[in-house]
């Protein structure tokens, strides 16, 4: 029998009874829609990180003082910042110091509940290494830096639930009031940042007690030359003791943080294959149902001529129309679901071909499964008891 | 045209035919008239190579019966037997041509073509202003009327109907009737099973069946 005939013997079948061939094919295309969303969704949040990362730059490098070897805090030597700024390839170098205070609304508020926020000391060119920039106000100047104010790192001020910088807000820090000046964006390569508020270093030391203690020196370099200066880096700011220095890459974390969303999109992907077996099992079930309710047509098309060979292929082809259909169904839904969640996330949408390719090479697989049987129980029908059906 | 000699057909432990030996000539208009069980039904499902026998030989258009194999007898079928049920068989939701048209689906003609000679043979019984309806919307009579024009399509040399006029009203049975004795003067074999004397008797030739066998 021409193909032409094939699927048009099979579609008769589903066209007769729709609502059954529709509920039945969307069980497939849940579970197709389902495992294509996983991937692209997962395929779009990496190209959201590959694109974040290409506008943030991966060529920040972190050099942080560890332990020395009796295990205690070791220190880095102060002119740290200056000499990893003459490392060739450094294109900007700036340190953060971290004081052990915390940081309040008001200054009727119990010592202690911080909500885990840091307070830091920073240069004045903090902003340009770390590829950070104030959402509101202004970066520390000349005044402000020796002088009770400060910045809130995003999540500070969001915690603080100060939302714009002004001479009226003041926080009480150090047994003293501190005026907030401005307040940063998120700054994805420098998270540390954003969870605290950040004073000038000379006022730290004049009005807080910091001791000048560099807690952590942030490093720009030539694009070119991350790894260079990464092998160079440690020695550069403590020559004495360069094996007591932490030299960490911050965009690493990052992909990192997307190495670990690979193995929840495994997880995810094999609950879609679940429901897909369980739309596979449906469509079987509608397919037993089918040759049982149509044991007269088999008949009458046995009577006709059909062989078994072409009554098999009828409901088999019937059955792989029914999840092809499931399956084209679920792919554009997985598409459109993929979209629209990239779209609310700000990620550019990606649905990979492979994924789609996949998801019909199942569906086609499922349907060739399922109606083998309810096939193969039509084929074998003898034709006379199938035309005694009612 | 149909050849049955010393045919045995048991289910189990029931025995539909008990050894019958009847021979139906090209051209012939028979009927095989007997009450319900007395086997009737079964011999034409033999004649209509849908069943082989558990005995005896049955020879079709020239070809033994249990010498085929399934595509063997499908072919048979498609080619040289035609078939008019009692319940019509026809398919819901599908219109009037392309039921007719599907009768031909096996004989490996084209889908044109089918369809032309789908329009052609429903002329010929009378509902060529009914190409587009679907089966619901004609009357007992006229899907009858449908199933034969089914059955004929392939221009089949055996035309076999099992109570052609069981579930109709006198005046359809009649135009039934008169289209089985048209396709018979066209030199078509037909074989018409009925528990209708009277209809039997209207027939050149009625073999009557009784348990199983043929009684006179």
């Amino acid at each position: 029998m021409p193909p032409a005939d094939v699927a048009r013997v099979g579609a008769a079948g589903l066209v007769t009874r729709p609502l059954r061939a529709v509920l039945a094919a969307a069980g497939i295309a849940i579970g197709v829609a389902a495992m294509v969303a996983v991937v692209g969704i997962s395929a779009s949040s990496r190209a959201g990180v590959e694109r974040e990362l290409a506008a943030i730059g991966t060529n920040l490098l972190t050099a942080a003082p560890g332990r020395t070897f009796t295990g205690e805090a070791a220190r880095l030597p102060d002119e740290a910042v200056e000499m990893a700024g003459r490392l060739d390839g450094v294109t900007g170098a700036s340190a953060t110091g971290r004081l052990d205070l915390g940081v309040y609304r008001s200054d009727l508020i119990p010592a202690g509940e911080t909500n885990g926020i840091g307070v830091l000391a920073v240069r004045p060119d903090l902003l340009g290494p770390v590829g950070a920039r104030p959402a509101d106000g202004a970066w520390l100047n000349e005044v402000t830096r020796q002088g009770p104010a400060l910045v809130l790192g995003a999540e500070a001020a969001r915690l603080l639930g100060v939302h714009r910088a002004s001479a009226d807000v003041r926080l009480w820090l150090g047994n003293q009031w501190f005026v907030v000046v401005g307040v940063l964006a998120p700054a994805p390569l420098a998270p540390e940042l954003d969870t605290a508020v950040l004073v000038g270093w000379e006022a730290a030391r004049s009005l807080l007690g910091f001791d000048g203690g560099i807690g952590t020196v942030y490093v720009r370099t030539d694009p070119d030359r991350v790894a260079d200066v990464r092998a160079l880096l440690a020695r550069t700011v403590s020559p004495a003791h360069p094996n007591e220095v932490l030299v960490e890459r911050p965009s690493d974390a990052l992909l990192a943080q997307e190495v670990t969303d690979r193995a929840l999109t495994g997880l995810l992907l094999g609950l879609g294959a679940v429901a897909l077996l369980v739309g596979g099992v449906g469509v079987a079930n509608t397919m037993i149902v089918s040759v049982l309710e149509r044991r007269a047509e088999v008949g009458l098309r046995r009577a006709l001529g059909a062989t078994r060979a072409q009554i098999r292929t009828q409901f088999l082809a019937e059955s792989l129309l029914l999840s092809a259909l499931g399956g084209t169904a679920g792919i554009l839904t997985g598409a459109v679901v993929t979209w629209g969640y990239a779209w609310s996330r700000g990620w550019p949408p990606a649905v990979p071909g492979w994924a789609q390719a996949a998801g019909l090479a199942v569906t086609v697989l499922i349907g060739g499964i399922a109606g083998l049987y309810p096939a193969v129980r039509a084929a074998r029908l003898p034709p006379t008891e199938a035309l005694a059906a009612p | 045209m149909i050849e049955l000699r010393d045919v045995v057909k048991s289910y189990g432990a029931v025995t539909a035919l008990a050894g019958v030996t009847v021979r139906v000539e090209p051209g012939e208009l028979v009927a095989i008239v007997g009450p319900s069980g007395s086997g009737k039904s079964t011999m034409l499902h033999l004649a209509g190579t849908l069943d082989r026998p558990t005995s005896g030989s049955v020879r079709v258009a020239g070809h033994e019966v249990s010498a085929l194999s399934d595509r063997g007898l499908s072919a048979l079928r498609a080619q040289r037997i035609g078939f008019v049920f009692q319940q019509f068989h026809l398919a819901p939701g599908v219109t009037v041509r392309d039921n007719v048209a599907d009768g031909l689906l096996y004989t490996g003609v084209a889908r044109r073509e089918r369809r032309a000679r789908a329009a052609e043979a429903l002329d010929g019984v009378g509902l060529g202003h009914r190409l587009t309806h679907r089966p619901h919307e004609l009357s007992g009579g006229e899907r009858q009327r449908v199933a034969i024009a089914r059955a004929v399509a392939g221009r089949p040399s055996l035309l076999l109907a099992d109570e052609p006029t069981g579930n109709l009203d006198t005046a359809s049975g009649a135009e039934v009737m008169r289209l089985l004795r048209a396709l018979h003067d066209d030199g078509t074999t037909v074989v018409i099973i009925t528990h209708d004397r009277e209809l039997a008797a209207g027939l050149p030739r009625t073999i009557a069946m009784r348990d199983g066998r043929v009684a006179a």
